[in-house]
């Protein structure tokens, strides 16, 4: 049987683009590897404000449709059971403005594919200092949790749509603010040089088409520590530090 | 040029960032992005070059048409440019939008190469008054990340140190009127000497510093830039202020010596990797555009 992906031609059925092949039990499906964000309910997204409008948001999610964020679906300072008013949707930008980030889920799909976020959890919601990284989706594996802390010093967001979000992990635990405000100050150097190498490895997963998650980043991490930041771009190191990721992956799932 | 969204907070990580000299892929202020260079990719032009600089990617084509010198300068050839934005860079350049940024481009261009000694011209000259060489330098923007001038100028002298002029014989007729007979040997051809052919180095201010080789996130956080042509011995050529924030005398001082000492240490491994591509010579592998 045939599924996404697939045709018919001259009895023999062929893939119509170039990716994986997926099978279930007779379903044979063909999924990109270079593909527009397809979202289904639940993933986790990161993405940019490109619109304001009236009650909603628009965000781009690197789909085929920019992404809607309702004024209801996010929380605002004053706790979770406020009622809209007419003045919070006066003071929409002074929340959220075009060319800001956030991270979100996915509440629901609209019937034309647009897809509806929310970030009524507080680890959701604007994001401040970091890096952000834009890779194809189909590279991002699914799993439990796309928020981790990384030991080696920094936090990543791994976002379904492609979207990798670094940024250094917050001193207190304890009470995550939800995005309510981001603070400017100055990040240590140490810091930075981490948050530089981890985007610089995944550039050079990306290049190689590995997967992404957290022990493949954390392994090409430790592999690239004997080179310079600024070398691990350079094709010939990216290839080196791509192979010892590549055997590391293996030996653990052995 | 291209433009992306970045937000306040990105701007303030990635000022950080450069006052503490770290960039975010880990460069220096003074750093470039990874350069390839090829020679020689266009098969029906005289000279062509095609450099990528990071994701962007420029391709030049130079060729020589026999014209009639200009008026003031009879005794000298001239180069004329043309810079194409094309669509396939970003959608911005659809139709007619790459036009504007194509036209600023190509004047800047001119600018820089209206001196004596950056091409010889008096070599282009085949009969003084009459004849003589015309460069057509045609540049083609196929994708853009940043830093358009740097990757267009060392596209142009990669071109130029390429560029293969057929040899000219004058003869002239019993009745006086004069014939220009080119050479039927394909490898009879004069080349041009690209010593002094200056590169183009932007310079952008962000926050107190100034970076070479911005991305286009960082061009996004610099409100100035400084776009200057430096020769190999180190004499600017062209000086321009780009971008609607202002600037210091100070800074642009400071800048200026940075421009200096970076476009000096850029020539030298040029020539020799162009050097080093011309001995290869028919057994090069070329890459060209599926590489």
């Amino acid at each position: 049987m045939r599924g996404h992906g697939t045709y018919v031609d001259e009895e023999k059925l062929t893939a119509s683009v170039a990716g994986e092949v997926q099978r279930v039990d007779k379903l044979i499906c063909v999924s990109p590897l270079k593909t527009r964000f397809n979202g289904e309910v639940g993933d986790v997204v990161v993405g940019r404000i490109t619109e304001v409008q009236q009650k909603r948001w628009k965000v781009e999610t690197n789909s085929r449709l920019d992404s809607v964020l309702l004024l209801s679906a996010v929380n605002l300072p004053g706790g979770e059971l406020r009622r809209r008013s007419a003045e919070d949707e006066l003071t929409m930008r002074e929340y959220l403005q075009e060319g800001d980030l956030i991270s979100a889920e996915v509440q629901s799909v609209f019937s034309d594919g647009a897809l509806s976020l929310h970030t009524r959890s507080l680890k959701y919601g604007k994001l401040g200092q970091g890096v952000l990284v834009q890779l194809s989706p189909s590279l991002i594996k699914r799993q439990k949790t796309h928020f981790h802390n990384l030991p080696c010093g920094a936090s990543i967001i791994l976002g379904n749509n492609g979207f990798v979000w670094l940024y250094p992990t917050p001193a207190q635990q304890e009470e995550e603010a939800g995005g309510f405000y981001t603070s400017l100050e100055p990040i240590s150097l140490a810091d930075r040089e981490v948050i530089s190498r981890l985007r610089n490895c995944l550039l050079a997963l990306t290049a190689h088409k590995v997967l992404l998650y957290d022990t493949s980043v954390l392994y090409c991490y430790e592999s690239s520590l004997q080179h310079q930041v600024k070398d691990i771009l350079k094709p010939e190191i990216m290839e080196e530090i791509v192979l010892l990721t590549q055997q590391k992956l293996l030996e653990h799932e052995s | 040029m291209a433009t992306v969204q970045v937000s306040e907070a990105e701007k303030v990580y990635i000022l950080h960032g450069i006052r503490d000299d770290l960039r975010v892929d880990g460069r220096g202020c003074e750093d470039y992005r990874h350069m390839e260079i090829e020679t020689d990719v266009v098969s029906n032009t005289d000279g062509s070059a095609k450099v990528t600089l990071g994701h962007t990617a420029v391709l030049v084509g130079i060729k020589a048409e026999i014209g009639k010198p200009r008026p003031m300068f009879p005794g000298e050839g001239y180069l004329e440019f043309f810079v194409d934005c094309s669509a396939n860079a970003t959608p911005e350049f659809e139709g007619r939008g790459g036009e504007e940024l194509g036209t600023e481009l190509s004047n800047t261009l001119y600018k820089v190469f209206n001196n004596k000694n950056s091409v010889n011209l008096k070599s282009l000259c085949i009969l003084k008054g009459e004849h003589c060489w015309v460069l057509y330098v045609d540049v083609l923007l196929l994708q853009c990340d940043g830093n358009l001038y740097d990757a267009i100028s060392i596209a142009i002298k990669a071109a130029l140190f390429n560029t293969k002029i057929p040899k000219v014989h004058i003869s002239s007729d019993e009745e006086g009127s004069k014939e220009i007979e080119l050479s039927d040997d394909p490898y009879d051809c004069m080349r041009l000497n690209v010593e002094n052919v200056p590169c183009i180095v932007t310079l952008c201010k962000v926050g107190h510093r100034h970076v070479v080789d911005a991305t286009l996130q960082e061009k996004a956080c610099s409100v100035a830039s400084l776009v200057m042509a430096v020769t190999q011995k180190g004499t600017v050529t062209c000086l321009r202020k780009v971008g609607g924030g202002s600037l210091d005398p100070e800074s642009v001082f400071e800048m200026t010596e940075t421009g200096k000492r970076v476009g000096k240490a850029l020539h030298a491994p040029l020539m020799s990797l162009l050097q080093q591509e011309e001995k290869l010579g028919k057994s090069r592998q070329k890459v060209g555009f599926l590489g």
